[in-house]
C-alpha cells in the first residue's frame, strides 16, 4: 500500500547561529523514512541551501516536505522581499548577500543554483514584497 | 589513507571523534566558502578548511563529509566541538596552511572531488 508522509519544520529568518538545523534534523528524518544515498544526499543539499536563504533573506518561512513512494516534494514558503529578477538570481556568481552572511562562508551566489542541479524539477515562484515560493521535487 | 594516517602525515590534533579515525579517505574538497563545499564535495570526501564555526559541522553533517581537517593551527570554539561529537564527525586540526596540506594529501594519493570547473553548471569529473 502507498503510503503518504508530510511534516514542516518553522525557520526564523537572521538566526544565523541555527542556520542548518531544521536541514540536519529534515535529513535525519528522512532516513527514518528509509531514505537513502544520493537522493537523501540530494534533498539535504536542497534543503538546507533554502533554509539559508530564509536566514539570509526573509524575516520568517517555512520548509514543508512531502514523502511519497514515488518522490519527494519540498515547497519552502518565506516572507521575505521576493526575487526582482529570478533569471538573474539563478546565475552562478550572482549574490545579494552581506558581509555578515559572506562571513559564514556563504553568499557566493550558488544556492538558487545548487538546489535546481539537486532537484529533478524546480520551480520559484515570486512576488516583490510578499515572498518567495520554491517548489522542489526529487525522484526516489 | 586512513584519518589515522592522515593525522600523522600532518602532525594534526584530533579535536573530535576519536573513535572514529579508522574510516578510510579518498577524495578530499579544500575550501573556505561553504557555498562551494555544497555544491561541489562528494560523500565521504575530507573537508578542508580554514572555517571553525558550527555551521561546519552542519555542513558536513548535510554533505556525508567523513572528517574536517582545519588547517592553519585553528582551533574551533567548544560549540563546534560539541556539535561534531554528537553528529560523529571526526575533526582534525593541522598548523600547515591550506595549500600545504592539500599539497602534501594529494602527494599521498588523495583526489580532488571534481578536476574543474568549465562553465556555469558544467563540472569536469576526475
Amino acid at each position: 500500500m502507498s503510503q503518504k508522509y508530510e511534516f514542516s519544520f518553522p525557520v526564523k529568518g537572521d538566526n544565523f547561529d541555527d542556520a542548518g538545523k531544521a536541514s540536519i534534523q529534515i535529513k535525519k528524518r528522512l532516513k527514518g523514512l528509509g531514505i537513502t544515498g544520493d537522493v537523501l544526499r540530494r534533498t539535504a543539499i536542497a534543503i538546507y541551501e533554502s533554509e539559508v536563504n530564509i536566514i539570509s533573506y526573509a524575516r520568517q518561512g517555512n520548509i514543508n516536505i512531502r514523502v511519497t513512494d514515488d518522490n519527494i516534494s519540498i515547497n519552502i514558503r518565506d516572507s521575505g522581499p521576493g526575487i526582482a529578477d529570478i533569471k538573474q538570481a539563478m546565475q552562478q556568481g550572482y549574490s545579494t548577500a552581506n558581509d555578515r552572511i559572506r562571513k559564514m562562508g556563504f553568499g557566493a551566489g550558488m544556492g538558487l543554483f545548487n538546489i535546481k542541479n539537486c532537484s529533478d524539477d524546480f520551480e520559484i515562484l515570486s512576488k516583490a514584497n510578499k515572498g518567495t515560493l520554491l517548489k522542489i521535487l526529487i525522484n526516489r | 589513507m586512513t584519518l589515522h594516517e592522515i593525522r600523522e602525515l600532518l602532525d594534526a590534533r584530533v579535536l573530535a571523534g576519536k573513535n572514529h579515525l579508522d574510516v578510510e579517505v579518498k577524495t578530499a574538497f579544500s575550501a573556505d566558502l561553504m557555498s562551494d563545499v555544497l555544491a561541489f564535495a562528494k560523500p565521504g570526501s575530507i573537508m578542508i578548511t580554514g572555517l571553525t564555526n558550527p555551521q561546519v559541522v552542519r555542513i558536513a553533517s548535510i554533505v556525508d563529509n567523513s572528517a574536517i581537517l582545519i588547517v592553519r593551527g585553528k582551533i574551533p570554539p567548544d560549540e563546534t566541538i560539541a556539535l561534531a561529537e554528537k553528529l560523529e564527525i571526526p575533526v582534525l586540526s593541522t598548523k600547515y596552511i591550506l595549500f600545504e596540506t592539500s599539497g602534501r594529501l594529494y602527494a599521498n594519493g588523495i583526489v580532488g572531488c571534481i578536476r574543474k570547473i568549465e562553465g556555469p553548471g558544467s563540472v569536469v569529473p576526475l
